[in-house]
């Protein structure tokens, strides 16, 4: 009968990590493709003829078919998707039509301006939203909790466009307290090029790594707003999602039994609640990052941030398809990223999951 | 104690974020360097920053302050004046053009500007073949025949026409940033395949002019640095840093700091909202686009005078330019902008409802309906609103059809509109760039198709006034062509299925202290090495 014997389950963990490891894998890559194929319809049913977008208005008949025969239009899609895919997993994002640069190059220079606000704009958001929201947790009904509430709402229905703009007027404008728009003061941009190796793309990398500190210190001022913005709204996220979660867990049986035992409050919520809260809690915070990361259009257009999602979003403007679906597929692989990074510390973080 | 603890972490954390918060200390900020002018401005639509491929303002700016022409427009007067060429002349034959280039001038690189470097750009120009080349191929300038047509003697360079054009057609032409004169030997030498420097043009410059491009990062700004020696003088500010700005609001608040010297892009809004503000002014000049209504003579009730003279006097030019348009144009009844040889810039027609009635009763026409089509943007729809407004007063209906722009081109370009509202914007500095488009029409049959002429869009047969402004661009005399010009704008203003409305403005804000920032005007692109701080 060992025939029909299933083999053992492996017991070693690491074997099982593997296996899940596999899956993960597996399942994410057919998420990418999914990802392509939705992004390759896309390019072909939207309005827009990539041929005239190429040779504009004026091209005769022969330099069209020229053009339709050099970028394969005329073989058959399956073909044609083919090609796509090898030319993605090739870092080949294709040529965009209104600079003719290769997309790829293109988004390396604008994803990381994003890359640092959304980074800098979430460690805000993490370090004040969940205390905050532990806080409101512990003493729900309390005025911390109302004010939280209060201003978790303004996060939420406040238009961006306009609290960047008021936030520029009060804080650059009235109180000179921050730099204005762009990454730099036009004095320090200028000199950027030709005193700071762009190493990263990141300004704030780039400028400490250069030990070029003034300037640091002046990207920091311009920096600051539309990261405290950014921040600003996701910590009103996160905030209400922490308080949640912690009210949920503070409920708990082992919260009373912990505290029966006359463990220290703090420890009670910051050690044994937080350890369950913060399960579901990794999962909102790499949300809304990856949420910050497809490139908050309406901050980066008031603020000059040469970002992503003002690149997709120009590219958008000027019909320039194969930038918009390069951008697509760069913000749709960092969800997928985000999404790994989180299942890991998801597995890190509950014991279960492993 | 429990409640101590945990304020004591959560104050940590906010003590930590308001550090973050708190980190930018004022001493840091910089003002504008002083000898740097800053222009904040949408510089997205470039598409290259080569002279023979730039067609879109911002291009055409950069090119203005680094290239120069063989002919120049004085950037104070707006005048012809020589450029690169010291002299010119025409032979008797009318297609045989002598330049007699300056002596002594040298590019950047220090190369000196020679006749074969002139040649080699026109011919360059044709043979790229790029957006702007149809200004050079108006003369008959084709990859094939250029180099037979545009070559170099000594010191002299020979252009040879198809026709025996208006000279100042010509020299109107190559005042174009297409007929900039490039450095021959540097951009040959950044041939990629063939190219003929066209890749690294994009990203570079080789001319003349009194500035250098030192970088460019597209959809961030660029960097222009003077070099000694400029044939026009020395600029007076030695570099020019324009960033890219794309928020009008963003841009006010900035002229407002004293973060930027020059901000471009502002709304009439943003111009208003600074009035009072002493350490800011705003210029006012004109831009070359005209805002016209077009009537599709498709429907017979356009073709009808009385009636086409009704809406003419229906129209609240003043009123709209005042408070709709708050700055941003200027009342213009004229195919031609200000600015342009022999434009007209009087104003004929006013709003008079009666008149306007009047003449309604006259035409027989009862109780007409216009469909006017009309691109969904606020301005836009505000002055559509007036004229359904006026119009009804003097008992014509208007149903607005509100559409994306791109969609209202599509139906205006196949001549299915009933009545549209539209602007237009001249593609080189000669008068014969609207003439062409607004009086010409040589087949109005729809398998003619001649979408480029918007007298054929509107099914508009302009009878004489094709032949007349035909006739205007080969007329040698320049007194009598400015004439023709006065007279085809007339005729068409009184007879034709167009209302000339406006013609754009344009309000340029500068801190106080800048002085002589030159935009261009209607014909011309922004020069900057005049402008002192």
């Amino acid at each position: 009968m060992a025939a029909t014997e299933a083999s053992p389950p492996p017991r070693h963990g690491l074997i099982r990590l593997l296996r899940q490891s596999g899956s993960t894998a597996l399942s994410l890559a057919i998420t990418f493709l999914g990802l392509l194929a939705v992004t390759f319809v896309i390019a072909r049913i939207v309005p827009v003829d990539p041929v005239t977008a190429i040779l504009g208005e004026r091209a005769t008949a022969a330099q069209i078919a020229e053009a339709r025969a050099r970028l394969g239009l005329d073989d058959p899609l399956w073909q044609q998707f083919g090609i796509y895919v090898w030319d993605v997993l090739h870092g080949d994002l294709g040529q965009s039509i209104r600079t003719r640069e290769p997309i790829l190059s293109e988004i390396f220079r604008y994803f990381p301006a994003t890359l640092e606000l959304a980074t800098i704009a979430t460690i805000l958001g993490v370090l004040i939203g969940v205390p905050a929201g532990v806080l409101a947790a512990t003493r729900p009904g309390s005025w911390p909790d109302q004010l939280l509430r209060l201003v978790g709402l303004m996060g939420y229905s406040m238009p961006v466009f306009w609290l960047g703009l008021m936030g520029l007027l009060l804080f650059y404008g009235e109180l000179g307290w921050v730099g204005g728009p762009g990454r730099l003061d036009s004095a320090y941009d200028m000199m950027l090029d030709f005193k700071v190796p762009a190493l990263t793309h990141m300004i704030l990398v780039d400028t400490a790594m250069a030990g070029e500190w003034e300037m640091f210190g002046n990207a920091i001022s311009h920096i600051i707003l539309p990261a405290s913005l950014l921040g600003y709204l996701s910590m009103a996220y996160i905030s209400r999602m922490t308080r949640s979660f912690m009210m949920n867990e503070l409920g708990q049986e082992y919260i009373t039994t912990a505290r029966v035992k006359g463990m220290p409050e703090a420890r009670v919520i910051w050690v044994h609640a937080m350890r369950n809260a913060a399960v579901p809690l990794i999962t909102v915070i790499a949300l809304s990052y990856a949420f910050l990361l497809e490139g908050a259009v309406l901050t980066e257009t008031i603020f000059a941030w040469p970002g992503l999602g003002r690149y997709i979003t120009d590219a958008l403007l000027v019909n320039d398809m194969p930038a918009v679906l390069g951008g697509t597929i760069v913000v749709g692989a960092v969800y997928i990223g985000l999404n790994i990074l989180s299942d890991l510390l998801y597995r890190l973080a509950d014991p279960r999951a492993r | 104690m429990k409640l101590d603890t945990m304020l004591r972490r959560a104050g940590v954390a906010s003590a930590l974020a308001a550090l973050l918060l708190g980190a930018a200390p004022a001493a840091l900020f910089a003002e504008t360097p002083a000898d740097t002018l800053v222009v904040a401005s949408a510089i997205d639509d470039i598409v290259s920053l080569d002279p023979a491929e730039a067609y879109e303002f911002s291009g055409l700016d950069m090119i203005n302050n680094t290239y120069d022409g063989l002919v120049e427009i004085n950037p104070t007067t707006l005048e012809l004046e020589p450029g690169l060429a010291e002299s010119w002349s025409v032979a008797d034959d009318g297609v045989t053009y002598t330049f007699k280039m300056k002596k002594g001038l040298t590019f950047a690189s220090g190369n000196p500007v020679t006749a074969e470097a002139a040649a080699w750009s026109l011919q360059r120009a044709v043979k790229l073949n790029k957006t702007p080349a149809f200004i050079l191929n108006q003369f008959g300038w084709t990859a094939e025949n250029v180099d037979q047509m545009i070559m170099a003697h000594g010191d002299d360079l020979m252009l040879v026409v198809s026709k025996p054009f208006a000279p100042t057609f010509l020299y109107n032409c190559l005042t174009a940033g297409v007929a900039s004169i490039v450095d021959a030997e540097t951009v040959k030498a950044h041939d990629v395949g063939g190219d003929m420097g066209n890749e690294w043009l994009k990203n570079n410059s080789a001319g003349t002019g009194a500035y250098v491009l030192k970088s460019f990062k597209p959809n961030e700004g660029m960097i222009l640095e003077a070099r000694p020696g400029y044939w026009r003088g020395d600029a007076k500010i030695k570099n020019v840093f324009i960033q890219h700005i794309p928020e009008a609001a963003t841009e006010r608040l900035q002229l407002e700091k004293g973060d930027v010297d020059v901000a471009r892009s502002l709304t009439p809004t943003d111009v208003e909202g600074m009035a009072g503000n002493p350490d800011v002014k705003i210029q006012n000049d004109v831009g070359g686009q005209v805002y016209y209504l077009a009537f599709n003579q498709k429907n017979e009730n356009y073709k009808n005078a009385k009636f086409l003279d009704a809406m003419r006097w229906a129209v609240d030019y003043q009123g709209m330019a005042d408070t709709i348009m708050k700055g941003a144009v200027i009342p213009h009844q004229a195919f031609l902008p200000k600015g342009y040889l022999g434009a007209l810039d009087d104003l004929p027609y006013s709003l008079d409802i009666e008149k306007a009635k009047a003449l309604l009763a006259e035409s027989g026409i009862k109780d007409p309906k216009v469909v006017l089509s009309v691109r969904n943007s606020a301005d836009r729809m505000d002055v559509a609103q007036s004229i359904q407004n006026t119009f009804g007063q003097v008992g014509i209906t208007v149903e607005l059809k509100v559409g994306e722009g791109a969609e209202g081109l599509k139906e205006y370009r196949a001549r299915l509109h009933d009545a549209t509202l539209q602007t237009w914007g001249p593609d080189y500095p000669d008068p014969n760039t609207n003439s062409s488009t607004f009086a010409e029409n040589p087949d109005n049959s729809d398998e003619a198709n001649n979408t480029g002429y918007l007298a054929w869009r509107n099914a508009y047969d302009p009878g004489e006034l094709t032949a007349e402004s035909q006739a205007a661009v080969m007329e040698r005399d320049p007194e009598k062509r400015k004439a023709m010009y006065a007279d085809l704008q007339i005729k068409h203003r009184e007879t034709s299925p167009f209302i000339l409305m406006f013609q754009q403005a344009r309000q340029t804000g500068l801190r106080s202290n800048v002085e002589n920032f030159y935009t261009g005007g209607a014909v011309d692109a922004a020069a900057y090495w005049l402008a002192t701080k």
